[in-house]
């Protein structure tokens, strides 16, 4: 999700929210993206929209709602994934706020957000404010690309799902979700092959849910439905109005304070807990040493495009600061070299013999590892004139 | 918004950075780089990669020089998706084997490839992990459930039935894959 004067956000629960809140507080030019249509589930809680809006996108309907509500705002909707999009795009933002529900598209919009600050261009440092919520728990933070700890430095952080044994779900199944997740783990491959279950296809669902269904009556187990096995196996929680409010309202104050600069933003994360009572606790998460993302931004390294991709190993041996001894180099594009295994050496041993101008352009990013380096360490690669 | 930028120059003053902007190695396939090419392997096992291209799909193959499955030649499937080390690769046994904890489609059952799995653990974890369930057969986590059964009753009976299967031959009716190297 985003949001302009920018800023840029989601639709869902947390993105109805954010939207309504920007919109009251005068921001007046405000993008959305959000890969979602609504679906008849969300009605409840997401309050932008209506029954007959189901199967609509969620993007274009919350657009014309808050539109049509509050007079002056203009709300650009964009309906798709986020990754559609690239830096040109968001450059055109103040800032980004996102609630979004996966870690794979947070680090995705937190890497290309870190990648886009540029030291000569003031406005390429684009906050980003991220809110998310878990049922009763819910937080929100403040992350100024680069600067300050992101959200790949805080990853190790995140409780991972509490996943159940394997040979629990295969043999002594005790809760509903445990049939569900020995349908979708072990019955769809065995029974399906290679056809791959697609979440969001009412008819794989169901097959899902009959073949639970099977497996909880054989283990008297009660309580398998169809909506519950979409939940375990889209890893839905329950969302919970409030929960989204409260964080929605701090994201929304966070970017009217950056925006206007009327009070001093949030130092940098805020955890809140309303399973007993309303407890909050903002605290200045610390940047990662070594962080794959901001940890490690990519250095300029002045070398020869003539000189052999050996002879610039070696050369980087030489560098004290670095202390490697059996690198792996490689771009974005190419493996450059592989210390191992064989296979891959032998593969890329040809490229040691070939110049760095062949191999790369000029301002090429060379990300390398090393067994003597805990992290990664990335270069720019420049050839002298 | 000015703040944000002078706290930026303060900090670029002490740190050389820049250049043209370039497309970079993502987290994910530059922690599977380090994985990869830190890989201890002993001579029992090697890697292989179908598309050497792809370093986050590879087959392992393991050849036990001690207990009961030495002699065989096992192999699995690598899986590592834009989510390592967040989430773990989910590995795959190709062949029909008779193990307790490895069912007869190859699921696996290692506590660190699901429940246990955390961001710091690496690729040679998972791979020390794979080498134990087969010099110890766990028969407290079955996922073959006949196989855990017979490893519980009679140890000698259960490394007969080893040694039939990896000859490619039947156990209850269950035809095995021929896995000896
Ligand atoms: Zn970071």
């Amino acid at each position: 999700m985003t949001v302009a004067d920018h800023p840029k956000c989601g639709a869902g629960g947390l993105g109805c929210e954010v939207l309504k809140n920007l919109a009251l507080s005068g921001f007046t030019d405000i993008h959305v993206i959000d890969m979602d249509t609504i679906d008849v589930s969300n009605l409840n809680r997401q309050f932008l929209f209506r029954a007959a809006d189901v199967g609509k996108p969620k993007a274009t309907v919350a657009a014309e709602f808050v539109m049509r509500r509050v007079k002056g705002v203009t709300i650009t909707p964009y309906y798709g994934a986020i990754q559609d999009k690239g830096p040109d795009y968001y450059m055109q933002f103040q800032l980004v706020i996102c609630g979004l529900d996966s870690v794979e598209a947070r680090r995705w919009i937190n890497a290309t957000l870190v990648d886009m600050v540029d030291p000569e261009n003031q406005e390429s440092l684009k906050p980003l404010i991220d809110g998310g919520t878990e049922g009763f728990k819910g937080q929100s933070r403040v992350i100024l690309p680069t600067l300050s700890s992101c959200y790949e430095c805080s990853l190790d952080m995140l409780t991972p799902r509490a996943a159940v044994p394997m040979c629990t779900l295969a043999s002594i199944p005790r809760q509903p979700a445990h049939c569900i997740e020995w349908a979708s783990i072990l019955e769809w491959p065995r029974i399906m092959g290679d056809k791959k279950l697609d979440n969001d296809d009412p008819e794989h669902i169901t097959w899902l849910y009959e073949k639970a269904l099977e497996r909880a009556k054989e283990f008297n187990i009660t309580g398998v439905t169809y909506s519950m096995t979409q939940g375990v196996v889209k890893n839905i929680i329950p969302a919970i109005a409030s929960t989204n409010a409260i964080i929605a309202a701090s994201c929304c104050n966070e970017a009217l304070k950056i925006i206007t600069s009327c009070s001093p933003f949030m130092n940098n994360y805020m955890m809140y807990m309303g399973d007993e009572g309303v407890y909050t606790h903002t605290f200045e998460h610390e940047k990662k040493e070594g962080c794959p993302v901001c940890g490690t931004l990519a250095t300029d390294y002045e070398a020869s495009g003539e000189w052999t991709l050996d002879e610039f190993i070696e050369r980087l041996k030489e560098k004290p600061d670095i202390q490697i001894k059996k690198p792996t180099l490689s771009t974005e594009r190419r493996k450059l070299y592989y210390a191992g295994p064989p296979q891959l050496m032998e593969m890329t041993r040809p490229n040691l013999d070939k110049k760095l101008k062949d191999l790369m352009d000029s301002g090429e990013e060379v990300a390398i590892t090393d067994p003597g380096l805990p992290f990664s360490l990335r270069l720019n690669v420049i050839f002298s004139k | 918004m000015l703040k944000i930028w002078s706290m930026k120059q303060q900090q670029a003053a002490s740190n050389a950075e820049g250049g043209p902007k370039k497309k970079k190695v993502t987290a994910a396939q530059l922690r599977a780089q380090k994985d990869i090419t830190e890989l201890a392997l002993p001579s029992t096992m090697r890697t292989n990669f179908p598309d050497p291209e792809d370093i986050l799909n590879f087959t392992l193959t393991i050849e036990p020089d001690e207990g009961m499955y030495k002699g065989g030649s096992f192999n699995f499937t690598f899986a590592i998706n834009q989510n390592f080390p967040h989430e773990p690769p989910k590995v795959k046994c190709t062949q029909k084997i008779y193990h307790p904890n490895i069912d007869l489609e190859g699921n696996v059952c290692l506590n660190i490839l699901r429940e246990d799995w955390k961001p710091v653990l690496n690729l040679n974890a998972v791979i020390v992990g794979l080498q134990f369930l087969f010099l110890e057969p766990n028969p407290s986590d079955p996922l073959n459930k006949e196989a855990a059964e017979d490893l519980r009753l009679t140890r000698e009976n259960f490394k007969r039935n080893v040694k039939s299967s990896m000859q490619g031959g039947y156990i209850k009716n269950v035809q095995f894959d021929k896995v000896l190297k």
